[in-house]
């Protein structure tokens, strides 16, 4: 399920040498922008500090400072963090303040993503382990220190809230008092962990650490940072991806009021000013000419047929078990009884509503950086090659993230701020507008999937599936792509909880040209469920079963998602009637560890638009650090895969993106969006993923539904409505 | 110079009329707290109150506000209605990202200040027009009938 999980994990929570304790204190000086959440004020004081690990530091006040080293860009994972190490650390909640981890990949690299990352729905999963034995060695060491000064054994005392207790004497001693102490005590290397029935913050909806300056203005995000005597930018670049420019005329621009600068660099121009008004209308100003280049006649039709036709080759096995094409009969695939189907995917924007920015200010000797990043050291090397000044020179400030969904996994915006800067004196700070942010995007990738299948009665005995499309990891980590085959491509699907005894899945490299494809919410499993769970659908429908009845008979092996599948069967009223063009839909899925069922229900009228009834989840994944951050994760994901699956496409024409802004690459609204309930299933195996999963299910829940509203089984998305309207042809290819 | 009124101070600021406020409350008076989300009226990040309804920041020129006031999220909290919205935000931890907030919860405010006890179409009505990319919907809804509902700080 975890496409990275296999790779060597790197101890994130090392023994320090004084060395590196050093430099990480130095590193961690800068508290930008994130204010101090839960006391009214001041940082961490100066004086002694004990800093076990790179994750606490306590003062001799007894506060507690976390590092967080994954990044806020909405999923609560600050909170969530925060609540692990702060309970095998026994510290006193109300006493906790976080910060954003510097960049600096030894200490901070994420052990699924062997960088420093924040990505695949796997904080928790990843540092769940480190940040236990991290918050259970520092309070080791306390308990040590005390019991050294009273002269007992460690074994007679206990924790709690901050406290080192002696039980039998009624001493106690704050952390704070211990400090001196405790950093001269050797922190155990692996030291007992509580006991999950011993938790006192984890399981607990507790509120979290970085909502309240978000409801009052104070939240900084990136976009925000305001250095002295910054200036401000805007920028166009080649609107065909690999053009450059050949001509700028810029004699109107600079007669606008407050532009201060034109930079023409090759592959974009920038107007700095003294306020983004001035930018925008000197931008707007400009009369500029672009060689467009190699790509200037890719459209979406090119890219179509190239996948299209990419996709009829065998690809490279992922999964092979038993004898596929044995089971499917004497003519394998092209046998009479094979049923086989294509699923579409489009090309995606992620649209997070802080547009991409970076602010950098570039002097001969150092560069500084403000940014919302989910790849702290890649914006490092990205930003220090571009300034041309080595990474011990360049210093980079995370802050709270806008929204991620994938975007904020690629550099590339700090590295167009860093060339602008190279060229402005004194700091500036570089807004996308909308239309740019949306036009160069880095394009959640077009997949067509072709499934095949063979049914004895009600039963699948042969299972083939071919996924054709990019290879994200083969360009973010490289060395992740192995024999041809991309293990974000194939998660979800290389391993499926359907027990079918006769399975094959394939993957098929196509890159799309003139574009570049990255991570999007729901990653890999955000295409494969949806082809999987269709088909399923599909296959239910051939064997004449109810949909639910039909995936739990395949699923004797995963009781977890049954067990999620019967819940959500009671919760959404799936047995109950409904009126004439109303369906419900079903999926389910394991993703990201995390066992989840999902039924909408939606109506389609006669026109074919579809209005959403109901949306209603079921979700296992195990032990929950923050239950309502789970929900509240499901909610959203659902709405995000929704917004997807009805409006969701990206179209190119001659090289250009053709969306801009929200009119015409939409999102859903309130008045669109239906109750949504999500009920947790309580369990004690590993916590999973769950930042990507709702996305992941709402997709094929919808257009299940919609096949159950209206008998149109349709086979790409975003939905096309013209299917859909009464008198339109029932099916599609 | 154009004499504005934000949150109940009268600030002189030398810019061009056709300025929208968006950029003058952040890039030339340091208030973040509106945010730029499209620049076209279509996602509402930027909302802010004129005399307390509703507006959209980025497309309203500054010469044209004269003597209204002007209130942004740094402020609302200053008033009974944006004070019980932004507790019920927290209440009901409205908020992911947070970076659509500052204009949800100047909707919400504005939808209170106009409407009481707000019924569900109210509530659609009033809030379409915020984007939130994180899909918090169905709390946002919630969060404003939690805050008709209570009595105020």
């Amino acid at each position: 399920m975890n496409p990275i999980g296999s790779f060597p994990a790197r101890d994130v929570v090392p023994n320090l040498s004084r060395r590196d304790f050093l430099e990480m204190a130095a590193a961690t000086t800068f508290v930008f922008g994130f204010s101090v959440p839960l006391r009214a004020s001041g940082a961490v004081t100066g004086g002694a500090i004990f800093a076990p690990n790179a994750f606490i530091r306590i003062n001799r006040q007894g506060e507690v400072t976390l590092i967080m080293p994954q990044v806020e860009m909405g999923q609560g994972t600050y909170t969530s963090i925060s609540m692990i190490l702060a309970e095998e650390l026994d510290a006193d909640w109300g006493r906790v303040r976080v910060e954003h981890a510097p960049a600096n990949e030894k200490l901070y690299a994420n052990p699924d993503l062997s960088i420093q990352a924040t990505g695949n729905s796997n904080s928790i999963r990843a540092f769940w382990k480190p940040l236990r034995l991290a918050g259970a060695a520092t309070r080791a060491c306390f308990v040590e220190a005390a019991a050294r000064s009273w002269g007992i054994s460690s074994a007679e005392c206990r924790t709690e809230g901050g406290k080192v207790i002696h039980d039998r004497s009624g001493r106690t001693l704050d952390y704070g008092a211990l400090v001196d102490r405790a950093a001269a005590v050797t922190p155990p290397k692996d030291p007992p962990l509580k006991d999950p029935g011993a938790f006192r913050l984890i399981g607990r909806p507790l509120k979290r650490l970085d909502t309240p300056d978000k409801v009052n203005g104070k939240a900084t995000y990136g976009i925000d940072a305001l250095p002295p005597g910054v200036k401000f930018a805007t920028l166009a670049a080649s609107p065909v991806l690999g053009g450059t420019v050949a001509h700028v005329d810029d004699g109107r621009a600079r007669a606008i009021p407050g532009v201060r600068q034109i930079v023409v660099l090759d592959d974009l121009v920038a107007v700095v000013g003294d306020h983004m008004w001035a930018a925008k209308c000197g931008l707007e100003a400009l009369d500029i000419r672009w060689n467009e280049g190699p790509n200037a006649g890719v459209s979406s039709e090119l890219i179509w047929s190239r996948l299209r036709s990419a996709s009829v080759r065998d690809g490279a096995v992922a999964k092979d078990v038993g004898n596929v094409d044995k089971a499917f009969g004497d003519r394998g695939e092209s046998s009479n009884d094979v049923v086989t189907a294509a699923f579409e995917m489009p090309l995606l924007a992620h649209a997070c509503m802080e547009p991409l920015n970076c602010t950098v200010h570039i002097s001969a000797t150092s560069a500084e950086v403000w940014i919302g990043t989910q790849v702290m050291e890649r914006v490092h090397a990205a930003v220090a090659k571009a300034a041309g000044l080595p990474e011990s020179q360049v210093t980079v400030h995370n802050h709270l993230i806008g929204g991620g969904f994938g975007r904020k996994l690629e550099p590339d915006m700090a590295y167009s701020a860093a060339r602008i800067a190279k060229h402005v004196d004194g700091p500036v700070k570089v807004v996308w507008t909308r239309e740019e942010d949306i036009r160069h995007d880095i394009y959640r990738p077009v997949y067509r999937d072709i499934l095949w299948a063979r049914l004895e009665g009600e039963r699948i005995v042969s299972w083939k599936h071919r996924i054709s499309g990019s290879a994200v990891m083969a360009r973010f980590l490289p060395a992740f792509f192995q024999k041809g085959v991309d293990p974000d491509g194939v998660d979800s699907a290389q391993d499926i909880p359907y027990d079918i005894p006769n399975r094959r899945v394939e993957f098929n490299r196509e890159e799309p040209p003139g574009i570049i494809t990255g991570f999007w919410r729901g990653v890999g499993p955000n295409n494969n469920v949806f082809a999987i769970e269709s088909f399923i659908e599909e296959l239910a429908r051939k064997a004449g079963k109810d949909s639910i009845a039909f995936r739990r008979a395949h699923l004797d092996k995963t009781p977890r998602l049954q067990a999620a599948l019967d819940l959500v069967r009671e919760k959404s009223g799936w047995d109950t009637p409904l009126p004439a063009r109303c369906g419900r839909g079903v999926a389910a899925q394991i993703s990201f560890a995390s066992f989840i069922a999902t039924v909408v229900e939606c109506e389609v009228d006669e026109a074919g638009e579809v209005k959403l009834r109901r949306v209603t989840s079921a979700v296992d994944t195990g032990i929950t650090v923050n239950p309502d951050t789970v929900m509240a994760q499901l909610q959203g994901g659902l709405v995000f895969g929704l917004t997807a699956g009805l409006y969701g496409e990206i179209t190119l024409k001659e090289g250009r993106v053709q969306q801009s802004n929200f009119h015409d690459y939409r999102m859903l609204r309130i008045d669109q969006v239906p109750r949504i309930d999500v009920h947790l299933i309580k369990s004690g195996e590993g916590p999973g993923g769950i930042g990507e999963t709702g996305a992941t299910a709402s997709i094929p829940a919808l257009r299940n539904a919609i096949y159950a509203a209206t008998g149109v089984a349709l086979r790409r998305m975003p939905v096309d409505r013209s299917l859909l309207a009464v008198g339109a042809p029932t099916s599609r290819t | 110079m154009i004499n504005l009124r934000i949150n109940g101070n009268v600030t002189a600021v030398d810019v061009p009329e056709d300025m929208p406020l968006l950029w003058v409350l952040r890039d030339v008076l340091g208030l973040t707290g509106t945010k730029f989300g499209c620049g076209i009226a279509q996602c509402g990040a930027c909302t802010v109150h004129l005399d307390g309804e509703a507006v959209r920041s980025c497309l309203l020129a500054v010469g044209s506000i004269k003597d209204r006031s002007i209130t942004t999220i740094e402020a609302i909290g200053n008033t009974p209605n944006g004070a019980k919205v932004q507790r019920a935000w927290l209440d009901l931890e409205v908020v992911q990202c947070g970076y659509c907030q500052s204009g949800q919860v100047m909707s919400a405010t504005a939808l209170l200040n106009a409407t009481a006890v707000p019924a569900d179409a109210d509530i659609d009505a009033a809030m379409a027009g915020n984007i939130c990319r994180c899909g918090t919907y169905v709390r946002i809804r919630q969060a404003i009938k939690l805050a008709a509902a209570s009595a105020g700080t």
